[in-house]
């Protein structure tokens, strides 16, 4: 059945599209992640143009992240006091990443940016997921204990002023590195229709030893609050938010999320990184085929001017 | 005007007849203002629903003869052209660079009409000769091409490619048995909608040929508009764009909520 998007201008197959939610929904739900960065690509794959699948999902990943981050609240596992940090510097990211969007969609190099970023930030994070993976799974085999974080061991980032305490995420240090991290998560986020917990959580883990049982639900508190900026300012700024495509995408997702999770529980640690790596890698793969293999048509076709 | 030369007119019958007896013998040596065309759309204004995946409205049309017409020796042509709203369309063309295949060149296309149908009772080279195709600018690729611009050879690629995406898209139609007569007069064609052709005003010209030359030309047109929810969407989103992005935002979160309800777990 088909049904016609408002926004988009275009009639798609509304099977097709909660067929895509529940999918990316089912992966998201099973690796605690947005889903974001799998679900963008494929709308953009389906025909969709980048503007508004990038602006639409952002309202998906709300969705998404509003359950994961009331289930880790109920379990207590969200630092409520580092959130806000990464919220503040999501907001300011956000911003910028808006503002970014809409100058290079007026130039006519948005669809440019976009892949360019999924080859390069995916290529690079799926590469780093994949050889972190891969060694913890060699070591595991070997039987070698993986180092655990001993006590006065800094890294030098965290000695920068600004120092805050987070008594949850045992952690002392300067909000600097913070902010940025939160910042760039909040500009990729809004530029590339990405919730960005694939690489918030690995980096909250890796560069600032925050423990694996609040890292999760704190990221989601962020990427809620990033992604509810990121779509109103999408929606005021460029009206690319279609709302029938958000609702789909939102009911398909709610449900394979739940199956998925479930899927989730099964899997060993080191594996769901693995797997994840080579998700992350396999976008970045696509999008470069895209533009390395030589292209069946070189010429292609963009209509300008005012909506009436 | 009128009123002061009717009294004249009354007063030579004689020459009145004279002269009609001219206008018939002119009629039939100057064909050109013998036939006219009459007209009838399916529809002129094509609702887009939330099911809406495309259309299609049927031109009817007639061509009026009275007893002064001469009778033809060939059978009459029909060429219809329907032009959507006007938009810039830019063609771009990647090429290899350095390992990278990237958009390098581009032509705009200023106001070129974003959907383009030309049907015909017969293939237009039939119907008109070359030097007439350009003068009546007829056939599609007449529609896409400025007048004088028809030599400048940098440019076909370009045109060729546009022409060949939009055929595609179906936004571009050429069908040379998209007219079929039901009489010798009466004759009918269906224009076919994609569910991408863009809302706003399209215009409908019809064109009248015998042995190349053309008889009559008239125009009609319909529209293409949003109704209901999908109007209202948009006219939320675009004029209270605060409200429509609160909304979105708000059903997001609703949404993920109920989520935690209905799914919960513990």
């Amino acid at each position: 059945m088909h049904i016609y998007l408002p926004i988009a201008e275009m009639s798609v197959n509304m099977f097709t599209l909660l067929a895509m939610g529940a999918a990316v929904g089912f992966i998201s739900g099973m690796f605690g992640v947005g889903g974001g960065f799998l679900m963008t690509p494929l709308l953009i794959f389906l025909g969709i143009p980048p503007a508004i699948a990038v602006a639409t999902q952002t309202a998906q990943i709300t969705a998404s992240s509003v359950t994961g981050a009331l289930g880790y609240w109920r379990r207590k596992a969200l630092d409520f006091k580092l959130g806000g940090v990464l919220v503040a510097g999501g907001f300011v990211g956000t911003l910028l990443g808006v503002w970014f969007f809409n100058v290079m969609s007026r130039l006519g190099q948005l669809e440019f940016i976009i892949v360019i970023s999924y080859v390069t930030l995916f290529g690079i994070i799926g590469s780093l997921m994949l050889a972190e993976s891969l060694k913890a799974i060699w070591a595991t085999r070997r039987g070698v204990v993986p180092r655990s974080r001993r006590s006065g061991e800094h890294p030098w980032y965290l000695g920068l002023p600004w120092k805050m305490r987070f008594h949850r995420s045992q952690l002392y240090g300067s909000v600097i590195p913070i902010v940025t991290l939160a910042m760039l998560i909040g500009f990729a986020g809004a530029v590339l229709g990405i919730g960005g917990g694939f690489i918030l959580v690995p980096a909250l883990i890796y560069l600032f030893r925050i423990p694996a049982a609040v890292v999760v639900g704190t990221s989601l508190f962020q990427i809620l609050f990033t992604m509810m900026a990121a779509t109103l300012l999408h929606a005021i700024t460029n009206q690319s938010v279609d709302v029938v495509l958000a609702m789909l995408l939102i009911i398909g997702g709610v449900m394979g999320a739940q199956f998925g999770a479930r899927a989730g529980q099964n899997l060993k640690g080191e594996s769901f990184r693995l797997l994840l790596a080579i998700l992350v890698l396999g976008v970045g793969i696509r999008f470069a085929i895209d533009i390395v293999v030589e292209p069946q048509d070189p010429f292609s076709l963009v209509t300008v001017g005012a909506r009436p | 005007m009128t009123a002061m030369r009717l009294p004249q007119m009354a007063s030579s019958w004689l020459l009145v007849g004279a002269a009609a007896a001219l206008a018939g013998l002119l009629a039939s040596l100057a064909p050109a203002a013998a036939e006219t065309l009459i007209l009838s759309l399916s529809t002129h204004r094509v609702a887009i629903t939330s099911t809406y995946t495309g259309s299609s409205i049927v031109v009817f049309g007639a061509i009026e003869r009275d007893e002064r017409t001469v009778a033809r020796a060939a059978p009459y042509d029909i060429v219809i052209t329907v032009r959507g709203p006007r938009r810039t369309t830019i063609v771009r063309e990647k090429e290899k660079v350095g390992p990278l295949w990237l958009n390098t060149s581009q032509r705009r296309f200023v106001d070129l009409p974003t959907y383009l149908a030309v049907l015909s009772s017969r293939p237009i080279g039939e119907i008109a000769g070359g030097p007439f195709l350009t003068r009546y600018r007829l056939g599609l690729a007449m529609q896409i091409t400025a007048p004088g611009m028809e030599q400048i050879v940098s440019e076909e690629p370009f045109r060729d490619a546009l022409l060949r995406l939009k055929k595609e898209q179906r936004l571009f139609a050429e069908d040379p048995r998209g007219v079929t007569f039901l009489t010798p007069t009466i004759f009918r064609a269906p224009i076919t909608l994609p569910a991408v052709a863009p809302t706003g005003n399209y215009d409908v010209e019809v064109a009248l040929f015998v042995d190349g030359a053309q008889l009559a030309r008239q125009t009609t047109n319909f529209e293409v508009v949003k109704t209901g929810f999908e109007q209202a969407t948009v006219t939320l989103a675009h004029d209270h764009a605060i409200l429509y992005g609160l909304g979105v935002v708000i059903m997001a979160v609703v949404f993920g909520w109920l989520a935690t309800v209905i799914f919960r777990r513990d």
